[in-house]
């Protein structure tokens, strides 16, 4: 079901899209409280429609950026563009955006009626067609029976569907979302992520969520914007993000990740103790230290044969039961130490316990190679 | 919201950094206005006279501030920490004194202690004109200032503190000491700097039961409106600020020491009923609320019988203010109506003000700058405020010198004088609304005095309330600031109160003095039914 003016959108949308011409456009905004630089340089161009999150641990500038946004902390240089219009001077109230904070900040002393309703009085539209905005709005959300509940009886997930009904009340140009489902239990987050997600396809109303959760930033995402230390460290799909990320930091914060540090024997070839291991892809100079990055469910156990490529005999130190899957902590001949996940079925078959000897694989499509030192792969040894 | 913001600083400006500095550029001038130094301070500290009143201001201070801290601690201590029977009623009776003005306890103390008093044997010969009076009279004045204090730091303790200590097998004693006294530690502190700051500039108290034991506030007084020595009143006001600064010099030190006692995991402390403990505690309460019903209920005695202490029938004369030979009900309604002019302007002032030092964006500094000038009138008595203004709106080289003497200046000043108390308040309340409201109101391109009106205000109407209220009590029974600003057509009941009981009726004065306490207690009551029927009306939000 899709409301006439929605499918105008979608029309506008596919023209913006073919254009190329970004929906919002940041070049090079920075912005310093005081001697604290939040920002370093920011550039960032999000395409109508999109749905991008921007992802790091707290004081990385996610908030800050997306207050720049919104106006309510102007940035100190560089310009914020949307829609073809430079709103970098403008205040909040002459910006096209609708927000969501992570305490949804609803107006306590009015009901849900007023709340979503709280941006409509005053406007152009008559009683009737704001009631109906409004009923068209908790119908949205799904919250038809809850209209004349007062917040403070509300559920945590009930909250924060009103906060994102009185956002899109004025049907904005863009969305923001400020950690909206971190107040919330794992399992509502969890739900209200996918809904948040559908309600925003089916808008295509542009969307920028920040959040410090990588799951939550990978699931819900079209584009991610990993931060950290105010500068962007990658932008990208969330399996761009996670199959190739370019910055140790990135690889070290989403996900899990083994970092292991070896020498390069020579373009392509880096030496792991006595093993000779290939690498795809970029390494550094022949004789240059490196660090050796690989996820824990990359790592090979069956059909490893011994001197196959890329194989390393190791010993199992330990194993966690993870559920769904065992995360063993192997060590290497050389003394290195990497953690490995195996499936249930696969500990089960080579009946796999601590004190086990074993041959592993590191695939070389799936290493990737950082430069030494790095600072983020330092606290793994 | 900048011209807002500058229009506040102005208005603090004026009402404030202006007339306390007129004070103390006066105390550097001699009687020409030449700048002469700090000659008039080596004059004041060369007289012993002077000299002398400092010294007792100094002793009664110290002596009511001991007294007046233990009574309050033990009473607080039983309020918030025992289960003895009618917490209630006590804490009710105890704020009475905050109803009357300051001199009401000196006029009562004269019905009990004075030359014809019931009790006058019980001072074995001694005046209860002089010291005794005054200490008496304080602690009656600061005593509920005192309680709020120790009630609201007795009453944050984590309950677990206590389990661990009886855990460990420690004595009451101990835990006493180990616990409950490190706990309060800064409420002990601050309640007595509070208290000291109070009975250090008093002025009502003094006044009327001083006799010729001379204190600074009175002196002022002498100086100024006896003797028209403006120079050395401004330098005996200037040192009625002492204790002011010292207190936030210690405020300072404290706070640098001061670490949150409670945990986000602190559990409250829920007082188990202990017979023997308990009923201590009750004789204990009951005695000190005995006290202060005692001297209100001498108050309101004295003012209904005949001729104390000769002929004891009951009468209403002394309430025909018009017969008194006074100025009949006028001061009164003047009263009346300052103090709601105080309580409905000021808190507009006040809250408004508030609200853009606390919600306004940008302009860090300049609201920084207002909410330190906002915190400044906590620590000017009233005798030194009303000082201040005398200077600066008297003077006749003053664009404002036309307001000197009118209902105007009484309202200005009065504000200025309960600014703090009410802005912190308003602040407190403020702080815990959402603060991203504002940001929420700009992305739904709502202006933000609509915000203000529809959200902000009925938030916080119950601590508004609290504020016009707060104003509203304290404009009836204020004395000090006022005493040097009234003119024939705005003189007050309470000021009427003081010249009546100069004139020697202390009958009239009494009764002027109940007549305050009876409006305010009104106006109290009034308070609590309006928030009641507020909150049943608006505020149905805050039901769960």
């Amino acid at each position: 079901m899709v409301e006439p003016s929605f499918a105008l959108a979608q029309i506008e949308l596919d023209i913006s899209m073919t254009s190329k011409s970004p929906y919002l456009r940041i070049e090079r905004v920075s912005k310093a409280f005081g001697d604290f630089q939040a920002l370093k340089d920011i550039s960032l161009d999000v395409q109508a429609g999109e749905f991008v999150c921007f992802l790091g641990p707290s004081g990385c500038g996610k908030t800050t950026l997306l207050r720049a946004i919104a106006g309510l902390d102007i940035h100190n240089v560089g310009t914020i563009i949307q829609n073809g219009i430079d709103i970098s001077a403008l205040p909040p109230s002459q910006r096209d955006f609708g927000i969501v904070f992570q305490s949804y900040a609803l107006f306590p002393n009015l009901n849900v009626v007023d709340n979503v309703g709280y941006g409509l009085v005053g406007g152009k539209m008559s009683r009737t067609q704001i009631k109906a905005r409004i009923a068209e709005l908790l119908a949205m959300v799904g919250l038809v029976a809850q209209g004349s509940k007062y917040p403070g009886q509300l559920s945590g997930g009930q909250q924060q569907r009103v906060a994102l009904a009185r956002a899109l009340a004025m049907s904005p140009g863009l969305l923001l979302l400020d950690e909206p489902l971190s107040a919330l239990d794992a399992r509502v987050r969890q739900h209200l992520r996918g809904e948040l997600k559908q309600l925003q396809r089916r808008l295509a109303v542009t969307a920028i969520m920040v959040t410090h959760d990588q799951e939550e930033a990978l699931a819900i995402a079209d584009r991610i914007v990993v931060m950290n230390e105010g500068r962007i460290e990658q932008i990208g799909t969330p399996i761009d993000i996670y199959r190739h990320p370019t910055a140790a930091f990135v690889a070290d914060f989403v996900g899990q990740m083994n970092f292991v540090p070896v020498d390069c024997e020579s373009e392509g070839r880096v030496r792991l103790g006595e093993a000779i291991l290939d690498v795809n892809g970029e390494s550094p100079m022949a004789g240059a230290a490196a660090t050796l990055c690989i996820r824990p469910e990359d790592i090979q156990i069956r059909g490893v044969v011994v001197g196959q490529g890329n194989s390393v005999a190791a010993v199992i130190e330990r194993v966690e039961f993870l559920g769904s899957f065992c995360r063993a902590e192997l060590r290497l001949v050389c003394g290195r130490r990497l953690h490995a996940d195996f499936s249930i079925n696969a500990m089960r078959d080579l009946s796999l316990a601590p004190g086990q000897d074993l041959h592993i694989a590191l695939p070389a499509d799936r290493i990737r190679l950082f430069p030494v030192p790095v600072s983020a792969a330092s606290h793994h040894g | 919201m900048r011209c807002c913001l500058l229009l506040l600083g102005l208005y603090l400006t004026v009402t404030l950094v202006l007339p306390l500095y007129t004070l103390l550029a006066k105390s550097l001038q001699n009687k020409d206005g030449h700048f002469v130094g700090f000659a008039n301070f080596a004059r004041y500290f060369a007289d012993p006279a002077m000299l002398q009143s400092f010294a007792n201001t100094v002793h009664v201070s110290a002596i009511g501030t001991i007294i007046t801290l233990l009574l309050a601690f033990l009473y607080a201590y039983a309020l918030t920490r025992t289960c003895m029977a009618g917490r209630g009623f006590f804490r009710a009776v105890a704020l009475i004194p905050l109803l009357a003005p300051s001199l009401l306890p000196g006029l009562a103390l004269v019905y009990l202690f004075g030359n014809q008093g019931i009790f006058k044997s019980l001072l074995f010969g001694h005046e209860i004109y002089g010291p005794i009076g005054i200490v008496m009279g304080e602690v009656f004045f600061a005593f509920p200032h005192a309680l709020i204090i120790l009630v609201t730091a007795l009453s944050v303790a984590d309950g677990r503190l206590y389990e661990a200590a009886e855990s460990l097998r420690a004595r009451p004693a101990r835990i006493f000491l180990t616990v409950t006294l490190p706990g309060c530690r800064y409420g002990l502190v601050s309640a007595s700097l509070v208290i000291f700051t109070l009975i250090f500039t008093d002025f009502g108290v003094p006044k009327v039961i001083g006799g010729s034991y001379n204190v600074l506030a009175t002196d002022v007084y002498r100086q100024v409106i006896g003797q028209f020595n403006f120079q050395m009143g401004a330098v005996v006001g200037l040192l009625l600020l002492l204790p002011a600064v010292l207190s936030f010099a210690a405020d300072r030190i404290m706070q640098r020491k001061q670490v949150a006692l409670l945990s986000a995991r602190a559990v409250p402390l829920q007082p188990k009923p202990r017979p023997l403990t308990d009923r201590v505690f009750f004789c204990l309460a009951a005695a000190v609320a005995g006290f202060l019903l005692l001297v209100l209920g001498m108050a309101l005695f004295g003012s209904l019988v005949k001729l104390w202490p000769y002929n004891l029938s009951l009468t209403l004369k002394w309430y025909d203010f018009a017969r008194a030979g006074t100025d009949g009900w006028g001061p009164y309604f003047n009263s009346l109506r300052m103090a709601a002019l105080v309580a409905a302007i000021g808190t507009a002032i006040i809250f408004g003000g508030a609200y853009l030092v606390e919600k306004s964006r940008g302009a860090g500094r300049l609201r920084a700058i207002l909410h330190l000038l906002a915190m400044i009138p906590l620590a000017v008595p009233g005798i030194v405020l009303g000082l201040s203004y005398i200077f600066f709106f008297n003077a006749p080289d003053n664009p404002l010198n036309f307001i000197y003497g009118t209902m105007t200046v009484l309202v200005v000043n009065t504000i200025c004088h309960f600014y703090t108390v009410s802005h912190l308040t308003a602040i407190t309340a403020l702080k815990q609304v959402d603060a991203e409201f504002e940001s929420v109101a700009a992305s739904l391109k709502v202006p933000l005095y609509r915000t203000f009106w529809r959200v902000t205000v009925p938030v916080c109407l119950p601590a508004i309330l609290d504020i016009s209220v707060y104003l509203f009590v304290n404009a009836m029974t204020t004395v000090s600031a006022v005493v040097f600003l009234y003119s024939a057509e705005t003189k007050l009941m309470s000021i009427n109160a003081i010249n009546t009981d100069d004139a020697g009726n202390t009958a009239a004065a009494c009764a002027m003095g109940m007549t305050i306490v009876a409006t305010s207690a009104a106006l109290k009551g009034l308070h609590s039914l309006i928030l009641r029927r507020v909150e049943r009306r608006t505020q149905a939000w805050r039901k769960r």
